[in-house]
């Protein structure tokens, strides 16, 4: 595909619906969304501010879809949007944004400026100006089934592993099963013993589920780049599978865009409902969980916390399901100020944790997740997401901060009560 | 033209004209708006809903938790002037009485000196909201010539209005008729400025509650 200034409008304009132009005609400037965003909270530098990292997108909406936008570039009081500019923005819109949402809980006129950064992505991409990072990424998901290039072998050596260590078996290509279960680079990579995990879970709780081995990998980088084809050819792979093996229901992994990408953006790229159900496994978990079919027992008895991943809670609506496992798991849980729908973010969700260019700006920005859990003083942070726990651990690295990290799916099966059986 | 001729004209042909141009414009801005449609959602809504897009359209109106703390002068004046607006453009007697000669509806008015008092409150807060504007990083870079604009379009009438009540500045029949050319300029540029938010402020709460119901959350 060749990148153009003339392919990135046409895709500016293809992007402009009726909520974006109610959007950017509601706006009164107030620049509220500034103090909602991590970016300009933890640095103080106005251009983070979220409607202003629209603004090549608004200046499209005005002079192509309104009376007053069109006179006005008629008469040249108003400039055409040009590669320069776009250039400029490209910080600002991959960066500086991990279309975390929460701008959108409290513009006070309502505009969902993430759904607009989204959409404005698809313009950013088509005009070549996506960073390389992601475009890196996104190129070798397409070419090689996963953004950091993990292939099937490298799952099946942990397949193995985690049989020998666990001895649950791991099924593959099984027709029928209930779950396919997805999983994300991170995992792979960093904690295979989600997968374990996964299959102690499930032994349990008498369900079966399987792993295909020509779609395992759940994110989707043309979603974070903003390239809808990219994406639909992604989710396509995950819903060929699920099709051919005839289950019942596709789990996303412990990973947040993934699940928007699958749940909440898949039918809408595919163009048709699914005729499976799609969950993150958080929610098959507290659905295992309220049937009776997955027994706990024991405590962790630290005081801990748990770290709302954006895509999951305020984007996704898994709030209640970590926090009914967390009060049974841990008595000593507490939660971090503006807990829920109102979280920050780990400042690398969206894109920018493989973005290289936006690394130091990442760190910063997770000064604010910081603050939080000092407020706090727990030394354990439970979280559901495999790119907020590689982001959290880095910057708690290097902020010299003595704090575990730890995903949920884990902990719970670390506390699988013995009679055990399937 | 005398001051009579301008009184005459500014409450007949010139507010005939406003409120048509005033209509049209809001039917021209919605209709380029809606015209441009939105895809059906195809991934299924969670069926627990704690949110909707009515939900929304009403408690934005609210501060969000944590954010009034970050901006407290904004969200003060900011509702201070728009109570003031709404309650001197709804609630005054002048007023009520141009709504029963224009289509006959009237309702009863407030007391003479509340209209006065959040009229005053009214202008004292777009006062401080300008000088946020001016003054705060984040507003100062947003902003450009058609908010300052806005600014001027919905401070002229609050002004005029408060001048001609009390007989100040200039003589009233020439007060008068400024202040009904004042809030003819608003209604002209409302559909066309920001201020079209007061019209689309509906549509965009209700397009962010419901994606975000759909999803199991109350925005």
């Amino acid at each position: 595909m060749s990148a153009s200034l003339a392919r990135g409008i046409a895709a500016f304009k293809e992007a402009i619906d009726a909520p974006i132009a109610s959007f950017f005609s509601s706006c009164v400037h107030c620049g509220l969304c500034a103090e909602a965003c991590l970016f300009y909270t933890e640095t103080g530098d106005p251009k983070y501010t979220p409607i202003h990292k629209l603004e090549p997108l608004r200046r499209v909406w005005e002079q192509e879809y309104t009376v007053s936008g069109k006179l006005r570039r008629l008469l040249g009081l108003s400039r055409a949007v040009s590669d320069e500019e776009l250039a400029e923005w490209g910080p600002l819109v991959y960066d500086s944004c991990t279309l975390c949402g929460r701008c959108a809980m409290v513009c006070p006129v309502g505009n969902d400026l993430t759904y607009m950064i989204r959409k404005m992505r698809e313009g950013m991409s088509a005009a070549g100006h996506a960073p390389e990072g992601l475009v890196t990424a996104t190129v070798r998901a397409i070419q090689t089934g996963s953004p950091a290039g993990v292939k099937w072998v490298t799952l099946q050596a942990q397949i193995k592993h985690m049989q020998a260590e666990f001895g649950v078996e791991v099924p593959v290509n099984r027709e029928g099963a209930d779950y396919l279960v997805l999983m994300s680079s991170w995992e792979i990579l960093n904690y295979p013993e989600y997968l374990g995990a996964v299959g102690r879970i499930f032994k349990q709780a008498g369900a079966t589920w399987t792993l295909a081995d020509d779609a395992y990998e759940a994110t989707n980088s043309g979603i974070q780049i903003g390239a809808s084809d990219l994406a639909r050819e992604l989710v396509g792979r995950i819903v060929a599978a699920a099709e051919r093996l005839k289950v019942k229901c596709v789990v996303s992994p412990e990973c947040g865009h993934a699940y928007t990408a699958i749940r909440w953006e898949g039918p809408n790229l595919m163009g048709r409902p699914f005729g499976f159900e799609v969950k993150h496994i958080l929610e098959v978990l507290d659905e295992l969980h309220r049937d009776g079919r997955l027994k706990l027992k024991g405590t962790l008895d630290v005081p801990l916390s748990y770290h709302d991943p954006c895509q999951l809670s305020r984007r996704g609506g898994v709030v209640e399901e970590p926090r009914k496992l967390l009060h049974e798991l841990a008595p000593n849980f507490k939660e971090m100020s503006d807990a829920g729908t109102m979280n920050w973010c780990c400042g690398g969700g969206g894109g920018v944790s493989a973005n290289e260019r936006a690394h130091e700006l990442q760190l910063i920005a997770f000064k604010r997740k910081k603050a939080q859990i000092e407020e706090l003083g727990v030394k354990t942070v439970v979280t559901a997401c495999a790119n907020c726990r590689v982001v959290m651990e880095e910057a708690l690295e290097h902020y010299h901060m003595d704090v575990e990290m730890l995903g949920l799916t884990e902990l719970v099966a670390a506390h699988l009560a013995e009679e055990a059986q399937s | 033209m005398s001051q009579l001729e301008l009184l005459t004209w500014a409450r007949g042909t010139g507010l005939a004209w406003a409120l048509a141009l005033c209509a049209a414009g809001i039917v021209l801005r919605l209709a380029e708006m809606l015209s441009l449609g939105r895809s059906v959602d195809l991934a299924p809504a969670r069926l627990h809903r704690p949110g909707s897009g009515w939900r929304t359209v009403f408690t934005r109106s609210l501060p969000p938790p944590g954010m009034f703390r970050r901006e407290p002068v904004g969200y003060v004046a900011g509702y201070l002037f728009h109570l003031g607006l709404l309650l001197t453009l709804f609630f005054s007697a002048a007023h009520i009485e141009l709504f029963r000669a224009l289509w006959g509806v009237s309702w009863p008015a407030l007391p003479p000196a509340l209209i006065d008092a959040v009229a005053l409150v009214a202008i004292f807060s777009l006062l401080v909201l300008l000088a946020q504007r001016l003054s705060h990083p984040v507003k100062r870079l947003l902003s450009g010539f058609a908010d300052y604009l806005a600014w001027a379009a919905t401070m002229l009438p609050l002004l005029t209005g408060y001048l001609a009540t009390h007989h100040l500045l200039l003589a009233y029949p020439l007060m008068l008729p400024l202040h009904i050319l004042s809030a003819e300029l608003l209604l002209v540029l409302l559909p066309f400025t920001k201020l079209f938010h007061g019209v689309s402020v509906f549509f965009s709460r209700w397009y962010n509650g419901n994606a975000f119901a759909r999803k199991g959350v109350a925005s």
